[in-house]
């Protein structure tokens, strides 16, 4: 199977450039990560991250053939060839297929990803309802992989600025939460021309989420609250 | 060359369950802490974790913390520590309730409490019928809970030292551990961490086998960096395989399937798990249920072209208890087995899940080895070790589903609060010996300077190959004397490697070559110990000697990496507060 990985280090390289492999794939290989380590195995300087192999962890996702994707739950058989590889976009480029997404989750870390409830907890657990806890699926399973604010052209623009998809999917996770007593500081925290408004409904991120979340539809939510607080 | 060097009053090496809830204990209580990982915490292995947390909340019918200690037990082959077991059931429901205050999104009952499903060896009045124990987000427990507590850790403004590889300990002259030598991986710079306590929660080492449910980086560095230093590795001929790994691609499908009502079937359809465990059935304890699939497979009854699995039947649960309760393992098994389990079984085969053994420790974290000639249980002061990579031991020989989430809890907590009150009492830090980094350095220089060598590559499939064959569900005398033979070749081999990569920057064959001498160190302590004991126990099943015996075998064994020597010590038969439960038969 024919690739073609973009390669970039820092210590030796002027330029990126593209390198391409051809790959005999062994019975077993089934996702784009297999065919990954055969060609690490073959050139030990190829850089990426890895961790789980099924698609829990966030580690792997980068650029797949244009689209972004965790590897390791990329089937083989879906890519065509040559299989072009490269880094998540928009983000700055330590080496090869790792780039640095200290953006990424200090976006992330802004949007105060932990519950708040200042009431002295009970004895027990907190009761929610079956129907309420239900407000969190679709929310609470972010890997953050970052697949989908790398392929917001928002987020690209503004990096620094806008809040992107991932971590707004994750601001409506604790506003949605019944549990959770902030959910006003949270609307006034992306209450902002850039934070919140800069998505403009391109799509890119549910369109790519490995995990088939839709960040979009949280975004409108947060909208819908914010009007709503105003009237 | 001067390393720079750092100083904290806390470093934690591992930023997964264990780790992230010590963490959170000592940063809360403002200690000055650090957390090293490997990984963006997120993305440690905890969060595989599917099924659930065991505790006995009785949310869905009656239950008690005492039929949980007296499963536990029973589960472990009697080889789990009495104390250190009532102590984590007893604080069970309390460290739920906690982690669901800090926000864990648990699937709820319609009376606004956690859900909680049955899973294998969990059972109402020692035994008599499964209960419903395990608190549950979904099949998706451990991602979860990871998010959560990192979440909480961001709460507290924890320091984190994400893509950071920990190399080793420093110990000074008296033994005490004053810290650890780490290595950026971005910069691939190395630096010595100052710290008056540390805490190991670095996780499995599973990647020792083959085939295996775990992630690419469990490979055992906080064993190896025990055992290099001197510390002795307890009970690592106990790995668990989980019965329902995905055939072929190792995934794992939680045991959370069978607790919903999925059953296993051989190649006639039948329901082989009865005759096996006439009660519990499908839901007996891990290595029974293993065991049993293994012997089907082996009498002919496997499933597939090569009759090398089983299949795990759940289409008659119903789409909506599918997608409402194991939304995962249904993605997972289109994914990676191409079924929609909705209409087609699952092809199962049992895969290496868990490590039970580990750096010993007792319940509050604190590591303790044998000391002098009398070999009595003493603190290495100034070390921890919590979670997969320690052996506490709640797990003994074969550890129930469940239990390891709430381990990482438990211990997590303990080892925080005993360090809060030793840092009060402990307020200095001693001083770095001169010699801090050297062997690091000389793992390093090694490295950098081998211009051949072996291929990192082909000694670690060379390594999960040996441990796959001789140290797997079935287990002989003679198999795991070749496999001690083989292994240690192998480990020679391990010493002499070379990458080709010599940047400095995110040099991620550098990384893998420490990460293989971890491992090796790891599988043969697996082998050696599990040569050494003959009888069966838990997850070791030797076919040469068939029964438990516990005239001789109702120890622990103690692996020494220097000369490849074993020592034991005894179980710790006594609880806490309540009678001991004595080794009986165990039938499920």
């Amino acid at each position: 199977m024919k690739f073609s990985i973009y390669r970039y280090n820092p210590e030796k390289d002027d330029k990126p450039y593209m390198q391409d492999y051809e790959v005999e794939l062994q019975h077993g290989d089934r996702m784009l990560l297999d065919a990954i380590l055969r060609i690490k195995a073959m050139d030990d300087s190829l850089g990426l991250r890895k961790s789980c192999r099924e698609g829990v962890c966030g580690s792997d996702g980068m650029n797949i053939n244009g689209r972004n994707g965790l590897a390791c739950i990329t089937p083989l058989k879906d890519l065509k060839e040559p299989v072009i590889l490269r880094p998540l976009p928009g983000l700055p480029v330590i080496r090869d297929l790792i780039v640095d997404m200290s953006q990424f989750f200090k976006q992330y870390h802004s949007i105060k990803p932990y519950l708040v409830n200042d009431n002295p907890p009970p004895q027990k657990e907190r009761l929610q309802s079956p129907e309420d806890r239900e407000e969190l699926n679709g929310l609470y399973e972010c890997v953050l992989c970052a697949c989908c604010s790398t392929s917001c052209p928002s987020f690209w623009w503004n990096p620094d600025k806008f809040v992107g998809p991932a971590a707004l999917l994750q601001a409506y996770r604790f506003i949605a939460d019944t549990r959770d007593d902030a959910t006003s500081e949270r609307l006034d925290n992306l209450e902002d021309p850039y934070r919140l408004f800069r998505c403009h409904t391109i799509m890119n991120c549910a369109d790519v989420c490995p995990k088939g979340l839709n960040p979009t539809e949280a975004i409108g939510k947060i909208k819908e609250q914010m009007v709503k607080r105003m009237v | 060359m001067a390393l720079s060097r750092q100083i904290f009053d806390t470093v934690i090496v591992g930023g997964g369950g264990s780790g992230l809830r010590a963490a959170l204990q000592l940063a809360e209580a403002g200690h000055h802490v650090a957390v090293f990982s490997k990984v963006f915490p997120t993305r440690s292995h905890t969060v595989a974790a599917q099924g659930g947390i065991g505790a006995s909340l009785g949310n869905m019918q009656e239950d008690h913390w005492l039929w949980h200690m007296y499963d536990t037990i029973k589960g472990s082959d009697y080889l789990g520590d009495q104390d250190a077991i009532e102590f984590m059931c007893r604080k069970a429901a309390e460290v739920v309730y906690e982690l669901e205050h800090f926000g864990m999104p648990f699937d709820r009952n319609p009376d606004g409490t956690i859900y909680q499903r049955p899973f294998g060896g969990h059972s109402q009045n020692f035994g008599e019928r499964p209960v419903q124990r395990a608190c549950a987000a979904a099949d998706r427990t451990g991602h979860a809970m990871l998010h959560t507590l990192y979440q909480r850790n961001v709460r507290a403004h924890c320091q984190f030292f994400v893509e950071w590889m920990a190399l080793d300990l420093i110990r000074d002259y008296e033994g005490v551990v004053v810290g650890i030598v780490a290595l950026e991986m971005e910069t691939g710079q190395v630096v010595i961490f100052q710290a008056k306590s540390t805490i190991l929660a670095t996780g499995g080492a599973g990647r020792i086998y083959h085939s295996s449910t775990n992630a690419f980086i469990n490979t055992g560095d906080g064993l190896g960096m025990a055992a290099r230093a001197g510390v002795p590795l307890e009970d690592m001929e106990f790995w668990q395989f989980h019965p329902t790994g995905v055939a072929g691609a190792g995934v794992l499908i939680t045991e959370g399937v069978r607790g919903e009502g999925g059953i296993l079937l051989n190649s006639e359809g039948e329901r082989f798990m009865e005759r096996y465990a006439p009660t519990m059935k499908d839901l007996a304890s891990r290595d029974v249920v293993s065991r049993g699939i293994d012997q089907e497979i082996k009498e002919g009854r496997g499933v597939g072209p090569e009759k090398d699995h089983v299949l795990l039947k759940l289409d008659h649960l119903g789409a909506e208890v599918i997608n409402k309760r194991l939304p995962g393992i249904r993605e997972i098994a289109l994914k990676f087995a191409n079924v929609d389990p909705i209409r087609e079984p699952i092809p199962v085969v049992p895969t290496c899940h868990y490590q039970m053994g580990g750096i010993p420790t007792n319940y509050y974290g604190q590591v303790v080895a044998p000391r002098g000639a009398l070999g009595t249980s003493e603190v290495i002061p100034g070390l921890y070790a919590i979670g997969e990579c320690a052996c506490v031991s709640v797990h003994g020989a074969n550890r129930l589903g469940t239990n390891s989430l709430l381990d990482l809890l438990v211990f997590g907590k303990s080892a925080g609060d005993h360090l809060c009150e030793w840092l009060k009492t402990n307020p200095q830090h001693r001083d770095l010996p001169h010699d801090a980094a050297d062997r690091s350095m000389e793992r390093l220089s090694r490295l950098d300077g081998a211009q051949s060598g072996e291929n990192i590559t082909e000694v670690a499939q060379a390594m999960r190959r040996t441990v796959q064959h001789h140290a797997g569900v079935f287990r002989t005398g003679t198999l795991l004397r070749e496999g001690v033979e083989k292994i240690r070749e192998v480990a020679k081999r391990a010493r002499n490697t070379a990458i080709k990569d010599k940047s400095r920057v995110f040099n991620t064959a550098r990384i893998e070559a420490l990460e293989l001498e971890n491992l090796v160190i790891v599988a043969e302590a697996t082998l050696v110990a599990a040569e050494a004991r003959t009888e069966s126990r838990g997850a070791q099943a030797r076919e040469d000697f068939k029964d438990r015996d516990d005239k001789n075998w109702l120890k622990h064994s103690l692996w020494y990496m220097e000369g490849s020597r074993l020592d034991y010590k005894p179980v710790n038969l006594q609880p806490l507060t309540v009678e001991s439960f004595e080794p009986k038969v165990r039938v499920y």
